[in-house]
């Protein structure tokens, strides 16, 4: 297996190595060593390609990530698998602020705890949470699943769209516009393969569903209060 | 004989304009959105001249002697930087807000004209991509859209934190321009408001900047040029911390730049004007050693080749233009009056581009309107004007002797009122002093 030492190679020529190799679909796995919080590691990852890093990232670990697998054996810093379009992105760790922002696709398993606006602006990426999230988390989250087997803080699914959130602890507060729903079959097939891929030992009944309550969809001035 | 009497008088403070608003306030409820830029008169372009040459310099020769308008974007760390052959570009606007055929003009002026077009909130169509030769990819709070494929083929990146019209505050594109199209790029449902946060999801401050730049080069192999668009706020802090992020570019939008729709309130009463906002930017550039190294880009209010060649003048390497180019491809023609009359306004006053009913076809995604622009013929207005801008541009450099327009310099203006004189700090017409010129 190739591996990169971050102590000896610039995180130009790990992302320059890593971004060829997926780009030519070698399904060679790679391994990072001594990833020492380094930023924007494994990013634009544009193909099918197995990367492990040994050791806990910076800001935006696998950012805008494609196709590839990324494991981190550690946590991760602010943004990780920011704008993700599609792959698996597995961090063993907790991750900090702004986990899978805005993601488009794929699915991210925290195995730790998430902070802060978790899942924000989600459009489409699938996010499991073996622990807890912090507040605001899937704020203005438009679609795609996020599933959290500990506590959610306060203000989760603030102007929510279309996400789905599924938390099987307690939620601190609901944001504007989140209200709790009703868990129907089509949900507990959705969340069962979910928690499946996630490697989640949780059952599908234990959990609630949130989601908009679509009344701040167009602008109304009688909600005013609510904005 | 009749006794005088006192002619009725209206209040300045409470004009017409000013109670009928009041009156809309209250038979509605809600505020007055719109699009474009402030309308309110501020210092522009328009207090400064050109001096020309005189007997202490000298002139070149109009047609005969060479003076250069190319310019490069991106010099301090892409390996591929921008070559411009004119120092005006096209705007951020958003499909979406724009109709497919209007962002297509747009791209085949600019390409004409052999400048940059530059992409929207909403992402970065075909239309847009295959007509531009080169397409700035903007990078916005919302990331509707965003990918890295398009990232990847686009020219430029410009990382939008605010925008003139409305520094501080995101957007709102109303539902019934909410097509299938639109909403599908958007990943929202259709006919919903849709709105664009008014802050990034994943870094503040510039030091996350910093980070979020070095992420966005290393997915793009340190190719594209990284912009930074800022909001005329605080011009000597913004810019300074851009440049600190590590900004290749920086775009300074004043007051008078446009946008698809916010509320009148926030247009007209945030933000400074664009003539105030250059000198503190090139001062903070200046002060880094970077003026030049970074390329500051203006825009907000630019309309001729004269307000080019004076925000050059000022220091900056480049304008940009929105509000301009949509009037160039057809926007708020008076050969629409009747229509516009039916919508409760008048050509050259129309700004509501969020209702989506624009009979131009321009700011709209009604698929009969949309059809009154013809992509082709829009995109050789847009040249023609471009062009003229620039040959007003070069003209006035010439005048003043100068080789290549960014040989002009404030020592070229002065300034018609007290204003003005302080906001460029160049002298007041007929005097050497301008209201906080040290040493005074």
């Amino acid at each position: 297996m190739p591996t990169l030492d971050m102590s000896k190679t610039e995180l130009r020529e790990v992302n320059a190595t890593l971004q060829a190799a997926a780009k030519a679909q070698a399904n060679e796995p790679f391994e990072i060593i001594n990833p020492r919080g380094s930023h924007a590691v494994a990013v634009g990852l544009n193909g099918p390609l197995d990367v492990t890093v040994k050791g806990s990232t910076g800001y935006y670990c696998a950012g805008m990530n494609k196709d590839a697998t990324i494991h981190v054996e550690g946590s991760a810093g602010p943004g990780v698998a920011e704008n993700m379009m599609s792959g698996t992105v597995v961090i063993d760790g907790d991750a900090s602020q702004y986990a899978g922002a805005t993601g488009h696709g794929g699915l991210l398993v925290i195995k730790g705890n998430a902070s802060s606006r978790c899942g924000i602006s989600m459009k489409g990426i699938d996010i499991v949470v073996h622990g807890s999230i912090g507040h605001m988390s899937a704020f203005m989250a438009q679609k795609g699943n996020l599933v959290v087997l500990g506590d959610a803080g306060d203000a989760l699914g603030d102007s929510l769209y279309e996400a789905r959130l599924f938390v099987r602890g307690s939620v601190k507060s609901l944001g504007a516009d989140c209200v709790e729903k009703e868990m129907r079959p089509e949900h507990i097939e959705i969340l069962a393969d979910l928690l499946a891929r996630a490697g989640a030992d949780a059952k599908p009944e234990e959990f609630k569903r949130y989601g908009s309550a679509r009344t701040l969809y167009n602008f109304n001035i009688d909600n005013a209060d609510a904005y | 004989m009749s006794t005088p009497t006192t002619e009725p008088r209206q209040s300045w403070t409470f004009s017409k304009e000013t109670n009928a608003e009041i009156r809309r306030a209250a038979a509605t409820g809600i505020y007055d959105i719109r699009g474009g830029g402030a309308k309110r008169r501020v210092p522009h372009f328009d207090d400064l001249l050109f001096l020309g040459a005189s007997i202490s310099r000298y002139p070149l020769e109009g047609y005969r002697e060479k003076c250069d308008t190319s310019v490069t974007l991106g010099t301090r760390f892409a390996k591929k930087p921008i070559e411009l052959k004119i120092p005006v570009t096209i705007a951020g606007m958003s499909f979406g807000s724009l109709s497919g055929p209007a962002k297509e003009a747009l791209g085949r002026g600019a390409t004409l004209a052999g400048t940059s077009t530059t992409t929207g909130d909403g992402g970065m169509t075909e239309e847009e991509r295959g007509h531009s030769e080169k397409l700035v990819y903007q990078y916005l709070p919302s990331r509707y859209g965003m990918n890295p494929d398009d990232l990847r083929r686009a020219d430029a990146i410009e990382v939008v934190v605010g925008q003139g019209a409305k520094p501080g505050g995101g957007g709102m594109l109303l539902g019934q321009k909410i097509t299938e199209r639109v909403a599908g790029m958007r990943d929202l449902p259709v006919g919903i408001d849709q709105r664009s946060a008014c802050r990034h999801p994943d870094w503040t401050g510039p030091d996350d900047l910093e980070i979020k730049i070095l992420e966005l080069r290393e997915i793009t192999n340190w190719e594209k040029p990284i912009y930074i668009k800022v909001g005329g706020a605080r011009p000597y802090y913004d810019t300074a911390l851009a440049a600190k992020a590590g900004a290749d570019v920086i775009v300074l939008d004043g007051m008078q730049g446009g946008t698809a729709a916010t509320q009148d309130v926030f247009i007209e009463h945030v933000g400074q004007p664009t003539l105030a906002c250059i000198r503190p930017a090139v001062q903070a550039l200046q002060d880094l050693g970077l003026h030049r190294e970074v390329q500051l880009v203006v825009s907000g209010g630019i309309r001729t080749g004269a307000d080019v060649a004076k925000a050059l003048a000022l220091g900056a390497d480049a304008v940009s233009i929105g509000t301009a180019a949509l009037v160039a491809l057809g926007d708020n023609d008076p050969k629409w009056e009747d229509e516009y009359r039916k919508l409760g306004t008048t050509a050259g006053a129309y700004d509501d581009w969020q209702e989506g009913r624009d009979p131009a076809g321009i700011t709209t995604q009604d698929p009969e309107l949309m059809k009154r622009l013809d992509p082709i013929a829009a995109g050789r207005r847009l040249h023609n004007y471009l062009n003229v801008l620039t040959l007003e541009c070069q003209t006035l450099a010439r005048a003043c002797g100068k080789s290549h327009v960014h040989n002009l310099e404030p020592e070229d203006l002065c300034a018609l009122t007290m204003e003005a004189a302080a906001m460029a700090q160049v002298p007041l017409a007929g005097t050497n002093w301008w209201p906080g010129k040290p040493g005074f």
